[in-house]
């Protein structure tokens, strides 16, 4: 974590598990870590431009929202063309994380797309999408639905 | 943990709380009054927007509300591991799997690899440190499928 200065490790700590919901939240940070607003404020966009906060924002629940439905879709896609349609994939609107991940000897898959919906039909009709668009360069394709949500935690920075 | 998957009643979210939803997902102000500056494009003061956050997150709408941070730019790394674990020890090897704090995710799929989790590492190498005692505390395989690229996402939820 050499990237990171002590006063930004400190502040990523004291805001990973959520901004205060009060009328000047990066004052209150500041009171915290004995720093003032406009420092807390600017260390963040400092971070922010940097890539270590991607964004500032609410993560709704999916689920809460009625998208009860996801399922991991996963393809077998020629390497040579894997970069190109991952790139169209990944710009579906209902695609969220799109990867190209390694292949294993109990795996063939090469790229991951995380498909949700209201219900598993629903998912079903946007995995046909992506079957479309892949077309030939895809030799083989599965999805694996989650039957159970074992455990659920942001990010956590540790110590040391 | 079921309580993460329940869906909310339809009448739970009025049309502000859904533009609510909606808008702040793709960013919140960083100036000294974030909640005054959201909730004016909402036409909400700042206590009625930080009012009805509170309710959001109070009743599940939210799992998180602040900064998102990417371990790989910190200097740290991600890495999605599977297991393939007997449908009758189940329990006891998710019990050994989350008690590493590195585990930030997991999930039970339906597949002959049918646990899928996230770790996340201050360290590349605490990738490898973690699955290997992973592998040694289960006596399983722990296969490991790290990110080589990873495309832009258009995805919003739609409140």
């Amino acid at each position: 974590m050499s990237v990171l200065d002590p006063t930004d490790r400190r502040l990523i700590k004291a805001t990973q598990a959520g901004l205060p919901l009060t009328a000047r939240p990066y004052a209150q940070i500041a009171t915290w870590l004995m720093l003032t607003e406009a420092e807390v404020i600017a260390r963040l966009a400092a971070l922010q431009d940097r890539g270590i906060v991607r964004r500032i924002a609410i993560a709704p629940n999916h689920y809460a929202l009625g998208m009860t439905a996801n399922g991991m879709s996963v393809w077998d896609v020629v390497d040579r063309q894997a970069t190109t349609l991952g790139a169209r994939i990944g710009a579906l609107d209902f695609v969220t994380h799109c990867y190209l991940r390694p292949r294993a000897p109990v795996w063939r898959y090469n790229l991951f797309a995380m498909l949700h919906g209201t219900s598993r039909a629903e998912v079903e009709t946007k995995r046909a999408q992506v079957r479309a668009i892949l077309g030939g360069a895809c030799r083989a394709d599965d999805i694996l639905y989650s039957t159970r949500i074992l455990k659920k935690t942001g990010l956590r920075l540790q110590d040391g | 943990m079921t309580r993460l998957r329940q869906t909310l009643p339809e009448d739970a979210l009025d049309a502000c709380d859904r533009a609510i939803l909606n808008t702040l997902q793709d960013g919140f102000p960083l100036t000294p009054q974030p909640f005054d500056d959201a909730g004016a494009a909402l036409g909400l003061s700042g206590a009625e927007l930080i009012a009805r956050l509170t309710r959001l997150r109070d009743i599940g709408a939210i799992t998180r509300f602040g900064p998102f941070f990417d371990a790989a730019a910190m200097g740290g790394a991600f890495c999605l591991c599977a297991l393939s674990v007997p449908e009758e020890d189940a329990d006891r090897i998710a019990g050994m799997v989350n008690s590493h704090p590195e585990v930030a995710h997991n999930y039970a799929r339906d597949h002959a690899l049918n646990m899928w989790f996230v770790l996340a590492t201050p360290t590349p190498e605490g990738i490898a440190t973690t699955a290997a005692r992973i592998a040694a505390e289960t006596g399983l395989t722990v296969w490991q499928f790290p990110k080589l690229q990873e495309f832009f996402i258009g995805f919003r939820v739609t409140a």
